[in-house]
């Protein structure tokens, strides 16, 4: 009892938890500038997220390409490079889902499935290993080559959707047979449409820590992430890193992708515009100070906020768009730790003094 | 292919371009100042949201053809309000810049689009408002093909172009620019001499918000009309694009811009022949974007950001 309360009293957890709490508080100001009743709001929102089984399945299903996102932007990140084409990626991992999962639609599902799903994580990380690549050839930023890419992918998709795996008269691609559904979930959940992308996103964070905390490779990664110089002239192969970073980010993305089209949707649609899975995952990084257990949890609060933002504007009429000012205020404060320092100070002296006593 | 065709393929490539030129022009003070912005995109929102709200009440004020002024005038207030969050985060409080410029274009996303319902009544949009009219030149419009492309043209076009002319004078002939310059390259040299580190680079902060402010009011106030969810829909990462193809001078940036423009303009030219017919509309689409990867491989080398970019100054290091 008395370890677990030391920590829980430890700085980098508090900190994250005042945070999130200011972030809450400002939510409730602007409700309350606009003239809702931020009790009403809140109470609707986790009314939606926990009030029944069905709802808590599809909140599981929103978190899970946050986690797959989240963790792409955040490999990306401790690598040295800013992933901001994870959207493209997970597009592209539709895609090579839904064609893999039509296309071969005659196997088994044994086979059918994991070869859809390696395909699409696959596909998602060479689209960004082009990224990659063209930084380490030729110098250039992968700010630049990852946005051109995710537009590049969104049409790309559109044109592969409608031509090869059109249903007639429809804009999305044919029902794809291949499913990761969690069908004996079903009587839990009440049909809500969890499925195993959320398992294999919770190995993909482990996969992650292991393999950046307890390999070599893993080292030399970080290493070029915190300086390519100094890993350079230690031997290490600076471009073959940034190559190898880029293409497991977006592996992760495109497993993001594999998730959604295979486990919720079982088809593919024609999008008008890009459908914002990265830029989400750019936040819940970042909100998971961009380690893969923080990634996890920034992705389960992420993920109920924006399920239960639908809720909150049912139950008390304040519009859902209010929730993306709650989430940009807690990176906001978590970001800039110095705030929420200055805001706990009070708290910290008093403490001092008791051990003093 | 005749001359007037080609006077009207400059002339939407510039109507495309203006809003770029503004955003990537605000990116080139905040990050010669050293602090990177992400936020473009929704400082660019922040803008485009005010001028539709200032432009729609002062029409409803009767101030006439003055309106979308207001509305520029409103996107520049609100432009740099927004600016200082991130300025307080990454400068003060030394947050990571991606974070804090990130937390703009949340924070923007979400602001804008609840107070569009709030002064709207739930409407997820706001009403259309008359932009600004094009303007023609005396004399200049009349020359062929420039004259149409150019001096036919919307005021903010020309304020776009003006600006990056003063702006490149600015940062590289004015002691300002130098002092922000090398803020950006050499903090603790700069303050050894005496140069205020903190002050410059809030200043650059602010000057990115007031431009990119700029940048979404041309947007609703030329092409849109009103300001939606989708009004910005990833222009403040074009030209976030422009800013570092540009190589983080105003010259190459407007280049950059205009190049932009120019691919988004043929785009919508390209469609008008009858052979594109043959061709998938998508991959006319991907036009810009895969030439913009093409022309990055092929034509620029290694980009050169400011040396002390993303760095918090900490005079304690010095």
């Amino acid at each position: 009892m008395h370890r677990l309360k030391k920590i829980f009293a430890t700085d980098s957890y508090i900190v994250p938890l005042v945070a999130i709490l200011m972030g809450f508080l400002v939510g409730a100001v602007v409700m309350l500038i606009g003239g809702y009743d931020p009790v009403a709001a809140y109470s609707a929102l986790f009314k939606r997220v926990f009030g029944s089984p069905y709802d808590f399945g599809e909140a599981i299903r929103e978190m899970t390409p946050l986690m797959f996102t989240g963790l792409a932007v955040a490999f990306a990140f401790r690598s040295g490079m800013f992933n901001i084409g994870a959207d493209g990626q997970v597009l592209i991992g539709m895609t090579a889902a839904s064609l893999i999962g039509i296309k071969l639609a005659g196997l088994p599902a044994f086979l059918l499935v994991p070869l859809a799903v390696i395909g699409a994580g696959l596909a998602g990380g060479l689209w960004a290993g082009i990224a990659g690549y063209l930084k380490a050839k030729r110098g250039i930023n992968e700010v630049i080559t990852t946005i051109m890419l995710n537009w590049t992918a969104l049409y790309l998709s559109n044109y592969i959707v409608r031509n090869f795996l059109l249903l007639k008269g429809q804009n999305r691609s044919e029902d794809i047979p291949a499913s990761l559904s969690m069908t004996f979930l079903n009587g839990v959940f009440d049909n809500a449409r969890v499925h195993w992308g959320t398992a294999i996103a919770i190995c993909a964070a482990i996969f992650f820590y292991v393999f950046l905390w307890k390999t070599k490779q893993g080292y030399e990664m970080r290493a070029v992430g915190l300086n390519p110089n100094a890993a350079e002239y230690a031997g290490m192969n600076v471009g073959r890193n940034v190559v190898k970073a880029m293409f497991i980010s977006g592996a992760f993305a495109g497993l993001a992708g594999a998730g959604e089209v295979l486990g919720v949707f079982h088809y593919q649609s024609v999008f008008a515009a890009s459908p914002g899975y990265g830029f989400n995952g750019i936040a819940v990084a970042l909100l998971g100070l961009t380690h893969p257990l923080g990634v996890i949890l920034a992705a389960i609060l992420y993920g109920m906020l924006t399920y239960g933002a639908a809720g909150m504007s049912f139950g008390a009429d304040v519009p859902p768009e209010l929730i993306r000012i709650v989430i940009g205020s807690i990176i906001f404060f978590i970001a800039a730790q110095g705030i929420v320092r200055w805001v706990l100070k009070p708290f910290y002296l008093k403490r001092k003094k008791e051990k003093v006593s | 292919m005749d001359l007037l065709t080609l006077g009207q393929l400059l002339n939407t490539t510039l109507v495309f371009s203006t809003a770029l030129i503004f955003a990537a022009l605000g990116g080139i003070f905040s990050e010669r100042s050293g602090v990177v912005n992400i936020g473009l995109e929704g400082l660019m929102m922040f803008g485009a949201f005010a001028a539709a709200v200032g432009g729609h009440y002062a029409q409803d004020a009767g101030f006439g053809a003055w309106a979308p002024w207001v509305g520029v005038l409103c996107a520049m207030a609100v432009g740099v309000i927004g600016s200082l969050i991130h300025a307080v985060a990454s400068i003060t409080f030394k947050a990571d810049q991606t974070i804090s410029g990130t937390v703009i274009n949340f924070l923007a996303a979400g602001s804008t689009l609840y107070m569009v319902k709030l002064f709207f009544d739930g409407a997820g949009e706001s009403p259309l408002i008359d932009g600004f009219k094009k303007v023609s030149v005396p004399v200049l419009s009349k020359i062929p093909v420039i004259g149409e492309g150019i001096f036919n043209s919307y005021p903010t076009t020309y304020l776009a172009i003006i600006l990056v002319i003063v702006i490149y004078f600015v940062l590289f002939k004015t002691p300002f620019g130098l002092r922000l310059r090398a803020v950006g390259e050499h903090p603790s040299a700069a303050d050894t001499l005496g140069v205020n580190v903190k002050r410059m680079r809030y200043i650059g902060v602010m000057l990115s918000g007031l431009l990119a402010g700029i940048g979404g009011a041309t947007i609703t106030l030329t092409t849109t009309g009103t300001f939606a969810h989708n009004t910005i829909s990833g222009q403040g990462f074009i030209a976030i694009a422009a800013m570092i193809f540009g190589k983080w001078n105003p010259l190459g940036a407007f280049g950059a811009a205009v190049f932009f423009g120019f691919s988004q303009a043929i785009r919508n030219y390209v469609q008008l022949f009858e052979w594109s017919k043959s061709i998938p509309q998508e991959f006319i689409f991907m036009i810009p974007y895969v030439l913009t990867i093409i022309v990055l491989v092929s034509a620029v080398g290694r980009s050169s950001a400011p040396k002390a970019l993303g760095e918090p100054y900490d005079p304690g290091k010095r």
